[in-house]
């Protein structure tokens, strides 16, 4: 099983580096990885340690201004401006995690939803962000002063290195002693607090530590796209991170990345392939499922919740396991 | 400040008219939680399906005002029976979180739909006749429109809050939401109250949404932010008394409305502001009981 992913990990790393000579978008792959990381950072918090945060588009979002403010009108250079925003990001997850944890379960998603809103109102009115026009023109500059981002190429591999390097840190996060503790609250959290672990403190880092990953991949795609919207701190980003862990698999280390993926091609395409298939089956309607994207989300919501809370990647290793305990069972 | 009496009161009454709302959606969601551990993240799509559905019997049917403040509930609250025989049944078992995401899902389905047929800017609907212009009563001139927001919307609060207090069958509510399966023993056909008392949340925030038909832009999307203020308002009160969650939802709406004089910028943060300090201080809400 291990060898089995690490083969795959290698693979779908050559596949990316290899990506833009084959006809791959760059900026569309780099858009990807964004919410691939953003997907991963909220995981570490919902699928390893059971919280359900509902405010991360302020981390994504909030960032992201923070970035863009430092990087166009403070003159940052990129890796300080993608810093600025990783700090920016665990700051608020720090203040948002203080006030959330006092609460329990439903009451935790639904002040973290709450917080989350606040921050919306608060980039809508602010003069920094622009408002309903989002901050526009964020110059991409030089890496450490020397290596020039505006090519879309030079970009793509610094940004495929800054995503590896962050999703590595999520992986032995989730593999140290720290990780191991966070699944035990998530499992039992009784039992966790009468071992003698300070709960409260385990989650809050646990919730910093996403924020500020969410917050690294804000300032990213601020960096990458040039620009920095409303949308992003919208709550429906919040909810669009949830549905991507959910369809990738809870709790799995590739689920966020398969979930991310599916939600972003998703939103991309589904016009596409609404016309495709209004052209295949002569049905109407479908030609005009572009225009749905809301309902379609919704609707792989419901069905996510109902049959498949395993997710893509959980029914797939859930099968694996049953395949190889029937092989032993011989 | 300079600041004269009969703004000042202008705004207090819409404030209370935002509050009523606050109420009514509030208490419909500490219902359901009470008894089926949902929190119905689809209340602010309901409450937008009774404004659109008045509006739509209007524009379609020339059916009034009253009749739609009967049906469209009756209608919302059919369609509630719906969701709760065919999905959340399925989930009852499950970690709450479930819950909230089902509902989300229902809410961006069912606000998905009215978008792609109305868009997301405002359909006007005018007050009824008998409702509309002012009236002087002295020291202000009042909306009777507004006035009469408030007062049904006291009368269906208290009302509510006497059936599940002061009846039998609200007793057996009561009874149900601390122990299900002793009240199941006794002979009480739980899964129908459960179905009943969704189909009751639902209908009430239909109820709030035809009320706020003619002051608040009817449109697709009209329930989304009203939602999360809700769930602030419910974190605020706690979940535990249905009085508290009305006089917390009224409270808001004055204050809110009170900020909207003083200092506009913060009239829509002003709520979850308190929420932060509340939380500060009483963790487990103004209502709520310390675990």
């Amino acid at each position: 099983m291990k060898k089995l992913s690490l083969v795959i990990y290698a693979l779908l790393l050559v596949g990316l580096i290899v990506a833009p000579f084959f006809g791959a978008y760059p900026v569309f792959v780099m858009k990807l990885m964004c919410f691939a990381l953003f997907a991963s950072a909220f995981n570490l918090l919902l699928g390893y340690t059971g919280l359900l945060s509902f405010g991360h588009a302020a981390f994504l979002g909030g960032s992201a201004y923070v970035a863009g403010y430092g990087m166009k009108s403070l003159g940052f250079t990129p890796e300080i401006g993608l810093l600025a925003g990783t700090v920016a990001g665990g700051l608020m997850g720090w203040l948002f995690g203080v006030l959330a944890i006092r609460r329990q379960g439903i009451y935790f998603a639904m002040i973290t939803l709450a917080l989350a809103q606040m921050m919306f109102f608060v980039a809508l009115q602010a003069k920094f962000t622009g408002g309903e026009d989002g901050m526009q023109g964020v110059p991409r500059g030089k890496l450490f002063g020397l290596i020039d981002l505006s090519n879309d190429l030079t970009m793509y591999y610094v940004a495929l290195v800054v995503v590896v390097l962050a999703f590595l840190l999520i992986v032995r996060t989730i593999h140290s002693p720290f990780g191991q503790v966070l699944k035990g609250i998530k499992e039992n959290e009784p039992r966790a607090l009468s071992l003698g672990y300070d709960v409260a403190r385990f989650k809050l880092l646990a919730f910093v530590l996403s924020a500020a990953l969410s917050g690294l991949a804000g300032s990213l795609k601020t960096l990458v796209l040039g620009f920095a919207t409303l949308s992003d701190v919208h709550w429906t980003a919040s909810g669009q991170v949830i549905l991507m862990t959910l369809v990738g698999g809870l709790g799995t280390l590739s689920g966020p990345l398969v979930g991310s993926a599916v939600v972003v091609l998703l939103e991309n395409k589904i016009g596409e392939f609404g016309t495709f298939l209004g052209r295949v089956t002569g049905v109407e309607w479908f030609n005009t499922l572009g225009e749905s994207v809301t309902m379609v989300t919704g609707l792989i919501f419901v069905i996510c919740v109902l049959a498949f809370r395993k997710g893509i990647m959980g029914e797939i290793i859930a099968f694996i396991d049953r395949m190889r305990s029937r092989k032993s069972a011989r | 400040m300079n600041i004269s009496t009969s703004a000042l009161l202008s705004q207090l009454l819409l404030g209370l008219v935002n509050g009523s709302f606050y109420a009514i959606l509030s208490l419909g969601l500490a219902v359901i939680f009470g008894l089926l551990n949902v929190i119905n993240f689809a209340h602010g799509a309901l409450f937008m399906m009774g404004a659109i559905l008045s509006w739509m019997a209007m524009e379609y049917f020339g059916i009034n005002y009253w009749v739609m403040l009967l049906v469209a509930p009756v209608i919302v609250g059919l369609f509630g029976v719906l969701i709760e025989r065919f999905l959340l049944r399925w989930i009852y078992k499950l970690d709450h979180l479930y819950g909230l995401l089902l509902t989300l899902g229902l809410t961006l389905l069912i606000e998905g739909a009215f978008r792609s047929v109305y868009g997301v800017s405002g359909l006007s609907y005018d007050a009824p006749d008998a409702l509309s212009g002012a009236t002087d009563v002295g020291f202000m001139v009042l909306p009777n429109y507004r006035a009469w927001v408030v007062v049904a919307s006291l009368v269906i609060c208290f009302a509510t809050w006497f059936v599940i207090e002061k009846t039998r069958l609200g007793a057996y509510l009561r009874a149900g939401t601390e122990n299900p399966r002793l009240v199941e023993a006794f002979g009480v056909n739980v899964p129908l109250m459960i179905t009943l008392t969704y189909a009751f949340g639902c209908a009430l925030a239909a109820f709030a949404g035809v009320l706020a038909a003619p002051v608040i832009q009817v449109s697709p999307l009209m329930g989304q932010n009203l939602i999360i203020v809700v769930f602030a308002v419910v974190v605020i009160g706690g979940m535990g008394s249905i009085m508290g969650a009305i006089l917390t939802g009224l409270g808001l709406g004055i204050v809110e409305g009170l900020t909207k004089v003083i200092y506009p910028e913060a009239s829509s943060t002003v709520v979850f502001l308190i929420m932060v300090i509340v939380l500060l201080i009483r963790p487990a809400g103004l209502f709520g009981k310390e675990k």
